[in-house]
């Protein structure tokens, strides 16, 4: 590696009186004072939230409509403060798509204890739990930090879906099924 | 004997016409020192790319159309907010203080500051009468430096009186850093009274002839050197960066005032800007020409509107000279604690004797 020897030159005069760079240095804050500021008036101004944006964990449905959970709680497992509650339940025989067999009954996640990690997102076989854009969680009781099932759905929506997993396994099933007679 | 002191003190209308003049002189400052907070506040949100107070207002005056909204997008209502704060604060009095001092030291740290200012001139009434609290006194400068350099007592009553480490080591710095700006302070300011010590002019140290004797060229334009090395000096007088050495927030917690609270450190705050008030009006009145409007524009209109010009001109460049400070402020770092002191004794003091003689063989040559 060639070796570049910068000189060291000593102080000139007029750098030893300070008096050139605190003049450069007015000139720095000047510019900056005549710039437009960059607040963000928060409550009044809401920030652009980017896409991938990791906020409150949702839970999505798919373009069908069909919720997207069934409730293996790998996410409940995983989660390192214990946030995550779910209550296993199954799919009735009349529904549509009782060939999922399960689905939560109930699914709580303590907004209190999450630390918004993103491993329940991470560790879901079926991408049903997002961390999404939601950015601002308050309550006035622990009652309402807490995000129900029907919260979950309702701040997660419907996300699309490229595989349609479910779909995908009833027509084999039923491509089988069809084999076999 | 007591009905002649009574007549004299009490009932002579000429004793209340004095302390009105005193305390509407004392409204103002204390007005000027509030909103340069507010100053202070909003330039340094500007130039860190913020900004500053824009919520504070009270109802009945955010409801006026437009004007209210101007008062509360500046924040022109905060100081009155922070002023009852200060004042509606609990006034706690720590338990491990010399406590007679530790009272006495934000007094002490004020008063000089108004004492001072009794020598101000702002203007010139229409009849040649100058607009101040104490017309006719001719010790101008040596008054206002004699007395303003009593304000670091205050700051060092506050450090001994606060019995803790930082405030102790605040005040130290304090007390050193005065005697290291104070000389070449003194000494850059005798070439002006060089400049209008003529023999025809008895009482060269009192500011209204000096401002007088800048009816033409403004003293900077021929006193450069020393006009900077009062700056410098200026600066140190009123603790403000980058010499705010008593302070050293980032070092020393809060400096001599670490103990202080509520209204007490209240009156160090409004010490500090008077400070600033008082040491511009200062450069202003003895380089850049008083109430005079421009150099070689001493008037602009005649009678009353002539004096209203002066007062602006004046009240024009005390606002943009605390502007500076502002500026200044939130651009130099501190300078450190030797460093103050090399450059008092080894850089401000030998350049201004230098400074001196050159003007004295100067106008001794000149006659």
């Amino acid at each position: 590696m060639a070796i570049k020897i910068v000189e060291r030159r000593p102080l000139s005069f007029a750098e030893k009186t300070y008096l050139p760079q605190i003049i450069a240095g007015l000139k720095v804050t000047w510019d900056n004072l005549v710039k437009p500021p960059v607040t963000l008036q928060y409550p009044d101004e809401r920030p652009v939230i980017p896409n991938g944006y990791r906020g409150v964990p949702t839970l999505v449905r798919d373009p069908h409509g069909r919720e997207k959970c069934v409730s293996c709680q790998l996410c409940e497992f995983v989660c390192p403060p214990k946030a995550i509650r779910i209550t296993p339940g199954e799919i009735l025989e009349t529904e549509d798509n009782n060939h999922v067999e399960k689905a939560p009954k109930e699914f709580d996640i303590d907004m209190l204890r999450c630390i918004y990690c993103g491993l329940c997102q991470e560790v879901c076989p079926e991408e049903a739990i997002w961390l999404q854009g939601q950015y601002s969680m308050t309550g006035k009781t622990r009652e309402e930090m807490v995000n129900n099932k029907e919260k979950l759905y309702e701040l997660g929506g419907t996300l699309p879906d490229s595989h349609y997993k479910w779909d995908k396994k009833k027509a084999e099933a039923e491509r089988q099924q069809h084999g076999n007679h | 004997m007591i009905e002649q002191i009574l007549n004299d003190l009490v009932l002579s209308p000429a004793w209340y016409y004095t302390a009105a003049r005193g305390l509407t002189v004392i409204v103002i400052l204390m007005s000027i020192a509030a909103y340069s907070v507010l100053l202070e506040r909003k330039a340094s949100a500007w130039i860190q790319g913020r900004v500053g107070p824009n919520r504070t207002n009270h109802p009945l005056i955010a409801w006026i159309p437009f004007f209210g909204n101007v008062l509360t997008r500046g924040g022109f209502i905060q100081p009155a907010a922070d002023g009852l704060k200060f004042l509606f604060k609990e006034d706690a009095l720590p338990g491990h203080v010399r406590k007679t001092f530790y009272v006495l030291a934000p007094c002490i740290a004020l008063a000089p500051v108004l004492i001072s200012l009794v020598m101000l001139p702002f203007g010139e009434l229409p009849s040649g009468q100058i607009i101040t609290l104490c017309p006719g006194a001719d010790i101008g400068v040596l008054f206002i430096f004699a007395i303003s350099s009593l304000g670091v007592y205050g700051i060092a009553l506050a450090g001994w009186a606060a019995n803790s480490k930082y405030p102790f080591l605040g005040a130290i710095r304090g007390s050193a850093q005065l005697i290291s700006y104070e000389l070449a302070m003194g000494l850059s300011v005798l070439t002006v009274f060089l400049a209008t010590a003529t023999p025809e002019q008895n009482n060269a140290l009192s500011l209204v002839s000096m401002v007088k004797a800048q009816t033409g060229a403004w003293n900077i334009l021929y006193h450069p050197v020393a006009a900077l090395i009062f700056l410098i000096c200026v600066f140190a007088e009123a603790n403000r960066h980058p010499f705010d050495m008593p302070e050293s927030e980032t070092d020393l917690v809060g400096g001599f005032h670490t103990e202080y609270g509520a209204f007490k450190f209240g009156l160090f705050f409004v010490a500090e800007y008077s400070h600033m008030i008082i040491g511009s009006s200062l450069f202003i009145l003895m380089f850049l020409g008083g109430w005079h409007v421009l150099p070689w524009l001493p008037n602009v209109g005649t009678g009353i509107v002539a004096t209203l010009i002066g007062l602006g001109s004046f009240f024009f460049k005390l606002a943009a000279f605390l502007f500076f400070f502002v500026w200044v402020r939130w651009t130099v770092p501190r300078f450190r604690y030797d460093q103050v002191m090399r450059i008092g004794w080894r850089v401000l003091l030998p350049v201004a004797v230098v400074n001196l003689l050159v003007y004295f063989i100067w106008y001794a040559l000149k006659g």
